[in-house]
């Protein structure tokens, strides 16, 4: 692994995918205590209206995906806000609109068109210095909101009605936390793909909520599950010369489907 | 002046066109003990909801001490139905019981040594002190039941929210939860719903019936038409064998 990280393109990848992983193991466990797997994949999915908004009218692709995904996430929240189970058929008609205006945008779009791969998978191997900054600044955001506001996030995502009763302000929580999750769409589609931001969102989150005493403990877990993922994927990746975000979700889903055996055997032994 | 405790002032509700609540009024004293007794989907939990201000009606209005539900968070105790908990959420009995301190913390903040010590003594209370670091998932039924009791005293409440508190624990722990309330009832008012009317017991003070509309009786019991009224079967529920003191002969009205 060691004579990987002379090249800066790795150094640059691990960087990203271990900031990346701050802000997944974050709002990952806020993602599946609340149960929004659903919503958070609309959010990653629709955010490709972004690219293609930002190509036609040529902003800037992180202006076009976090202005679009910020107003998706808005209206996903308003939509989801008193009734969460009933409206996953917006949800999804949302997720496809996004995805088919991209398309459609980059279609139309003279000249160059942009590859619909790169932003599903992503490029972790380009990410450059600014992007690293970037997503520096957006880790250091999310997770002073999340510090700052833990014992609120914490009693509506335990129990959102008694948390109302106590008087904290649920709905403007819910707005904040799927803005927070729109955040990390921007902060890392590019890198590593909104395909990979919602297994990385998912997936590590869901394993350590079994190993879990607390929230706060799970989402120290998540993160430390999610670099793992990070650094094995790009490992093996280098090794064998295939895609790199495709390999981090393979070693992501590995883990998501062989993990019921340890915890098995963790259950036996106590 | 007088103050309620609780004060609703010709309150409307509905659900997606649907008339749950209709024309409610309803003065509760300070220091009551009122049971809201009322048939499943008779609107009684909405009734309470709309009390603690997590449901805002569609006409009419609600006071708690004299303001609204949202200005006196830290007078308020609420134990919900056990029914809709996420039993894989990963937090501590302790943490859980902390929560009931929300309507005193600030935003922005983290709980305060006294909310701690608030939290210790509401789960001393209820006997769950020793089981403080436990999963909440891994609890049975009576001992959440326990829990979501010691969060709500945790607060140091002037008025207490029940719903169907002793839907899941033993008898035991239900003769000694009455006994207990009517003990924290000398300074805190209590409101008890239930569809059970079995929670009528000595201790309680007044009765409300549910259905739609509501009926209310200044005494523990429960007069005929307000049977008709919430129950379209009364017979069936009077063959639970219930106290007979709790049913008056409609004569008496």
């Amino acid at each position: 692994m060691i004579e990987v990280l002379q090249f800066e393109f790795m150094r640059n990848a691990l960087y990203a995918g271990l900031l990346a992983s701050v802000a997944c193991g974050i709002i990952g466990t806020l993602v599946v205590v609340n149960r929004i797997v659903f919503i958070s994949g609309g959010i990653a999915h629709a955010a490709y209206g972004g690219v293609g908004i930002a190509f036609y009218f040529g902003l800037a692709p992180l202006v076009g995906i976090g202005g679009f995904s910020l107003v998706i996430a808005a209206i996903m929240a308003a939509v989801t806000v008193n009734s969460r189970h009933r409206s996953d058929t917006v949800i999804g008609a949302l997720w496809a609109f996004g995805m088919a205006l991209g398309v459609l945008l980059i279609d139309i779009t003279p000249g160059y068109n942009v590859d619909l791969m790169s932003y599903l998978f992503g490029s972790i191997l380009t990410v450059s210095k600014s992007d690293l900054l970037l997503m520096l600044i957006l880790d250091l955001v999310i997770l002073a909101a999340v510090i700052l506001f833990y014992k609120d996030f914490l009693a509506i995502s335990f129990d959102e009605e008694f948390a109302t009763a106590m008087g904290v302000p649920a709905k403007v929580l819910h707005f904040a936390l799927l803005a927070m999750i729109a955040l990390v769409v921007v902060m890392i589609v590019r890198v590593v793909g909104l395909i990979l931001v919602i297994a990385l969102l998912s997936i590590p989150a869901y394993i350590s909520e079994k190993y879990s005493e607390s929230m706060r403990s799970m989402m120290i877990l998540s993160i430390m599950f999610s670099c793992l993922f990070v650094m094995m994927g790009l490992w093996l990746a280098y090794s064998f010369n295939i895609t790199s975000g495709a390999t981090i979700i393979m070693v992501a889903a590995a883990f998501f489907f062989i993990h019921p055996l340890f915890a098995r055997l963790a259950d036996k032994k106590q | 002046m007088h103050t309620w405790a609780v004060e609703i002032q010709d309150l409307w509700f509905s659900y997606n066109d649907h008339q749950v609540l209709q024309e409610v009024n309803l003065n509760i004293a300070e220091k009551a003990f009122l049971a809201i007794l009322g048939p499943n989907g008779s609107g009684k939990t909405t009734l309470l909801k709309l009390m603690l201000g997590v449901l805002k009606p569609d006409r009419g209005w609600v006071r708690i001490f004299g303001q609204e539900p949202h200005k006196v968070v830290h007078k308020i105790g609420y134990v919900p139905q056990d029914t809709n908990i996420n039993k894989s959420f990963p937090i501590s009995v302790f943490d859980a019981t902390l929560m009931g301190r929300l309507g005193h913390a600030k935003r922005a903040r983290r709980y305060s040594a006294h909310d701690r010590a608030m939290a210790q003594k509401a789960l001393e209370t209820v006997g769950m002190w020793e089981q403080r670091k436990r999963h909440i998932g891994k609890l049975s039924g009576g001992q959440r039941q326990r829990v979501f009791i010691a969060r709500a005293l945790a607060g140091d409440p002037d008025i207490l929210f029940m719903d169907e508190p002793t839907a899941s624990v033993d008898r035991e722990f239900q003769t000694e939860l009455y006994e207990f309330l009517r003990k924290l009832n000398e300074s805190v008012t209590i409101l008890v719903v239930s569809h059970d009317l079995s929670v009528l017991s000595s201790y309680i003070k007044s009765v409300a019936c549910v259905n739609q509309k509501l009926f209310y009786h200044d005494a523990a019991e429960i007069t005929s038409e307000m049977l008709d009224m919430a129950y379209h079967c009364p017979v069936e529920l009077v063959a639970h064998g219930l106290p007979h003191r709790v049913l008056r002969d409609h004569e008496d009205d």
